[in-house]
């Protein structure tokens, strides 16, 4: 034991490791009520290190190339040791990271997580799940399926309704002149390397960030304007161990939920792994109906649901302008926001009549996302979108007229 | 460190200079990384046309091959199909094909050279699907006057038996004629259309 306590003096005399422990884990003061929603952040980490892990063991068998993409993902599944395992946790490891993210993301609306002090850790949170879309997107062209093929095929395309430079960007991401061997390499590369290096890089800041002004919590209150004697917030507690432990019993139903998945339902009901995916790409068939994986549908039915030309701009421009907008408006939610109260526990009907009619247009767009398009569903998508940018763009009216409850100078369970 | 004695403006412009002549540095390294990235020679040597034959092609019915990757169409229309075009005229986008989506030869409304011969790349223009042939003329979940063409499943898309677009729907412009001639009866050439031995 005094060996380990030398060895510890020894390396904390050159490296601030028990400083680093301290400030992240042991010394870090969260909230002492944290609840239910606050597990997912956590898990988004678990998911990662999932994620990285599988993804390293996949590169070992896994051939970027047009001509043996397909047959040695076959090869994985069927010849390498426990080669479905490792590729089924990395499938369904996709659509948990999203299922955790949007929860996260869905926390930090119900308690108001995204606004003052914390609009940076909001930001980088964001610009997390925008390289995490990437990643996804990418990653999705590598098992070179039908659906992988022209989903990437359509995604590219976007690029290409950008007035003037649009056919060139796309003709750069492709890297030929339609998607081909050169565009699976590059995603590849951007796959394994680029994006997972920013996506780790980004979470060490949102993560920082987060430690400098410290956890919200479900009463929206900041714990460091009550503090005792020693500067402790009296409200807070250290997440180290108290919320380690309480984030394993987490991670443990976290991880039964994944495992039933991986092991007895991989292909999610066609919604994790499309059917069209165990075809091989053809780059002379699109199949009969595709739509994208599920945590892109929402996105992807407000792309649709532009059918009009505006003056010069083509509905397909609009579309895609909307689909993006859908996304970028997120990023300024911290200002549209003027509410008094932080958490939807002190506001008012108004916010929550809207947050509600907000995850209930997520959900409907979600689903006709993976529909296809005829007439009443094109309506329906395009009230869809009106409520989901209602949600955001009216924001600085309603908040404000909302008659909010008072909030408790400190936290109240 | 005082001030006392520091010509502060001549270190600003110093520092000013360094970081734009820098700066215009990073600017010309990034080229190479940037145009590495665009297709290769061998890419761009790769869209040589290629000879499709359509002699064994019955009417109403279509054939594809691949050119530069890309699916192209080959179509016989019949004489009704070919009757009904006109007809179609105030329900699309471009009836008269006046957006360069075609060579001059096939600027009509038949948009072929041969009248019953459409030759098509077979890539939606709206995100670049491609679409399903549906040449039957009867009424279609999509469109109840259906009267033959190209139906596009992933954003809904459709287009007439020349391949117009249709009003009211994402794809802006009608799908395109690639380059083409004929070599022979029922041979076709993809991709060149030089005078030598055009029709």
């Amino acid at each position: 034991m005094n060996m380990l306590v030398s060895m510890r003096d020894w390396v904390d005399a050159r490296f601030p490791l028990t400083k680093m422990w301290d400030e992240h884990l042991a010394k870090y003061y969260a909230p002492k009520n944290f609840n239910f929603w606050y597990f997912f952040g956590s898990l988004a980490l678990l998911v990662l290190v999932i994620q990285i892990v599988t993804g390293i063991v996949l590169t070992m068998n896994y051939k970027p190339d047009a001509g043996a993409a397909f047959a040695s993902v076959e090869y994985i599944m069927r010849d390498v040791n426990w080669g479905w395992l490792i590729r089924y946790m990395h499938s369904t490891g996709a659509s948990a990271f999203f299922v955790v993210v949007y929860l996260h993301m869905f926390r930090a609306l119900l308690y108001g997580s995204y606004r003052g002090p914390r609009e940076l850790l909001w930001i980088f949170g964001m610009l997390i799940f925008l390289c995490l879309m990437a990643e996804a997107f990418f990653g999705y062209l590598l098992p070179w399926g039908q659906m992988s093929y022209w989903g990437a095929q359509v995604i590219i395309s976007l690029f290409g309704a950008i007035p003037v430079i649009g056919d060139d960007l796309s003709l750069w991401i492709r890297g030929d002149y339609v998607i081909a061997d050169a565009t699976l390499n590059r995603f590849f590369a951007f796959h394994v390397i680029a994006v997972p290096l920013a996506l780790i890089m980004l979470v060490v800041v949102h993560i920082l960030a987060l430690h400098e002004v410290g956890s919200n919590n479900p009463d929206g209150v900041e714990i460091k304007k009550v503090k005792d004697e020693n500067g402790i917030p009296k409200d807070g507690i250290p997440f180290h161990p108290y919320y380690t432990v309480k984030d394993i019993v987490g991670v443990v139903v976290f991880l039964i939920f994944f495992s039933i998945v991986v092991f007895f339902i991989p292909a999610g009901g066609g919604y994790f792994l499309e059917g069209p995916n165990f075809e091989p790409a053809n780059p002379l068939k699109t199949p009969e109906h595709i739509a994208p994986v599920w945590y892109f549908t929402p996105f992807y039915a407000i792309l649709r649901a532009v059918t009009i030309d505006i003056g010069p701009l083509s509905a397909k421009f609009l579309g895609v302008l909307l689909m993006g907008a859908s996304v970028v408006i997120l990023f300024f939610l911290p200002w549209l926001d003027r509410s008094p109260a932080k958490s939807i526990r002190y506001r008012g009907p108004i916010f929550k009549f809207m947050l509600m009619l907000f995850v209930i247009s997520f959900f409907v767009l979600g689903w006709l996302g993976t529909q296809s398009t005829t007439g009443p569903k094109i309506v329906m998508a395009q009230i869809g979108t009106a409520v989901y940018f209602a949600f955001f763009l009216l924001m600085p009216i309603y908040s404000k007229l909302d008659s909010s409850k008072p909030v408790p100078e400190r936290v109240t369970s | 460190m005082s001030g006392e004695g520091v010509d502060t403006s001549k270190r600003r412009f110093l520092t000013a200079a360094a970081t734009v002549v820098g700066g215009v540095g990073a600017v010309f390294t990034a080229v190479p990384f940037v145009s590495s990235m665009m297709p290769s020679e061998r890419a761009k040597a790769a869209g040589a046309p290629v000879e499709a034959d359509f002699s064994k092609l019955e009417l109403g019915q279509m054939i594809r091959v691949e050119w530069r990757g890309k699916p192209v169409w080959m179509v016989k229309r019949s004489e009704e199909m070919l009757a009904a075009l006109p007809k179609l005229n105030d329900r699309l986008r471009d009836p008269d094909s006046v957006e360069a989506q075609q060579p001059e030869y096939a600027q009509n409304t038949h948009r072929s050279i041969k009248e019953e011969m459409l030759v098509l790349v077979g890539i939606c223009t709206h995100l670049g699907c491609s679409p399903s042939f549906a040449p039957e003329a009867q009424p279609q979940p999509y469109d109840s006057e259906w009267k033959g063409g190209f139906f596009c499943p992933c954003h809904g898309s459709r287009f007439d038996l020349s391949g117009r677009v249709f009003l009211g729907v994402p794809a802006p412009l009608n799908l395109e004629v690639p380059p083409h001639k004929y070599i022979g009866n029922s041979l076709l050439l993809i991709g060149d259309d030089s005078n030598e031995g055009a029709t």
